[in-house]
């Protein structure tokens, strides 16, 4: 499970850029959110809410990551996403479009 | 909000739609003996699936959206259709892991190996030294595996990985495996002995004490990096947790698929109590999976029984379910490596009436053995 490929300097996470979901990343729905596979660097990665799936799914059609959470997500809770998204940004399950 | 740590291990507890990985043995044919065989093999079943029934189970694995298998045996390279089978896996995006011990990779399949992608190898060695690796698997098996791991690195495979299993007599070559992943740009993956398939015979004798185990875990924790396939989550209760998931997946995320189709709960319990099904049953694996009343009780919420008292129980979560089993020990109980040595006195209390792994495979004439029986 953490079996995984060493792990490469991705582009730092900048909210206010477009992003989507890295093509090299299968996502697949489960109860409490979506796991993550990146069939590049093998690792695993668990999305833990819905709505942070929901996020990941929709910033194509958004011009920023910002955009996407907040058509997502209600304000009291748009700091944390945009946090996990910085972590998705780490691990490259997210890409700089 | 996302949810935290321990609330993803409920709710991975309580299984998913389809597994995270699981392991296929795709033959119990073996051409080496090694004395810890999880799956005793040696020799082929007359029934193992067909091409036609692998393939049939990579396409249900492709609509359950599984991301990789881990492909093992006995030997996987053994089987003719080997390429078949896990050239198609990764055509279709299920990424393979496999286990071999080397003796089949020459120049030209490391070559067709290092074309693949979606596709690791693991090269099993279990010593840094021939002398210690081959008391274990066998005479030669050192060398050969080192040829095969010479061929990946001349075709430019990558990083592909040496895979220790830790026993009494290697922890302190730990090092110098170490360095040997560095000198071929491998990545080392080291995982946990189980008195599981012929492995229930030496376990006694070759699993490492409280002292190694705790040098284990230090050095474990100064090297992230070292992969582990989460298989010392026993050893979280030392301090600090280990990388990972840190729960036992049996069931819940992970299972087995053995070469004539029985699907177990781990690779680690090849026994009747945790035979699930059969993908060649209609529904196939995907019914097995869902549908299954042995996994369905596996992902109920477990109690911690004897190990409630104990302030470790939220880090280790009681240790390896097959540990357990195969050492007579109660399955809500502790490991029988359990680092406070919670897990003895029971073990060697459960006496002469020891569980035995579902079938032998092993070729008559066994060239290695450890030690004897009784």
């Amino acid at each position: 499970m953490q079996d995984a490929g060493p792990p490469r300097a991705p582009a730092p996470f900048d909210p206010a850029r477009p992003w989507r979901l890295h093509p090299q990343v299968a996502l697949r729905d489960e109860s409490f959110g979506a796991l993550a596979y990146h069939y590049g660097n093998r690792r695993l990665v668990f999305l833990r809410s819905r709505a942070l799936v929901e996020v990941v799914r929709s910033l194509e059609r958004h011009a920023s990551a910002h955009e996407a959470v907040a058509a997502c997500v209600p304000d009291a809770e748009r700091a944390a996403h945009t946090v996990a998204l910085g972590r998705l940004a780490a691990s490259e399950v997210i890409d700089a479009r | 909000m996302p949810a935290s740590h321990s609330a993803l291990r409920d709710q991975l507890s309580g299984g998913l739609e389809s597994p995270i990985c699981l392991t296929w043995e795709l033959t119990y044919g073996c051409n080496l003996a090694c004395v810890h065989c999880l799956s005793s093999s040696g020799r082929r079943d007359p029934r193992e699936l067909t091409t036609a029934e692998a393939l049939g189970v990579l396409d249900e694995l492709v609509a359950m959206q599984v991301f990789y298998v881990n492909i093992g045996g006995g030997e996987p390279m053994l089987r003719p259709d080997f390429f078949d089978i896990v050239s198609y896996a990764v055509d279709h995006r299920v990424g393979v892991k496999f286990s071999t011990n080397g003796t089949r990779i020459n120049a030209a399949r490391a070559e067709r190996l290092a074309a693949m992608d979606y596709l690791d190898v693991q090269i099993s060695l279990d010593g840094a030294t021939e002398e210690i690796n081959d008391a274990l698997r066998g005479a030669g098996s050192y060398a050969s595996a080192r040829r095969a791991m010479d061929h990946l690195a001349a075709t430019g495979f990558g990083p592909f990985k040496i895979s220790v299993v830790v026993t009494r007599h290697n922890v302190a070559q730990l090092d110098a495996l170490e360095s040997l992943a560095r000198h071929y740009g491998a990545q080392l993956r080291v995982t946990r002995l189980r008195p599981s398939g012929r492995g229930a015979d030496s376990w006694a004798e070759l699993h490492p004490t409280d002292h190694q185990q705790r040098y284990l875990y230090d050095w474990l924790r100064e090297r992230p990096q070292v992969l582990t396939g989460d298989s010392f989550f026993h050893l979280s209760a030392l301090g600090e947790p280990l990388e990972g998931l840190n729960l036992c997946g049996a069931g819940r995320v992970v299972c087995l698929i053995d070469p004539v189709g029985d699907v177990y709960a781990c690779p680690f319990v090849i026994h009747d109590e945790f035979l699930a099904g059969n993908v060649r049953a209609p529904g196939g694996f995907t019914s097995v999976w869902r549908g299954s009343p042995l996994f369905a009780s596996l992902r109920e919420p477990t109690s911690a029984g004897a190990c409630a008292s104990c302030g470790s129980y939220d880090a280790c979560r009681g240790g390896c379910m097959a540990a357990k089993f195969f050492t007579g020990l109660p399955i809500d109980g502790p490991d029988p490596e359990c680092v406070f040595g919670h897990g003895v006195p029971a073990a060697a209390g459960a006496g002469g009436s020891l569980p035995r792994p579902a079938a032998d495979h092993s070729s008559r004439a066994v060239p290695v053995r450890l030690v004897s029986r009784g």
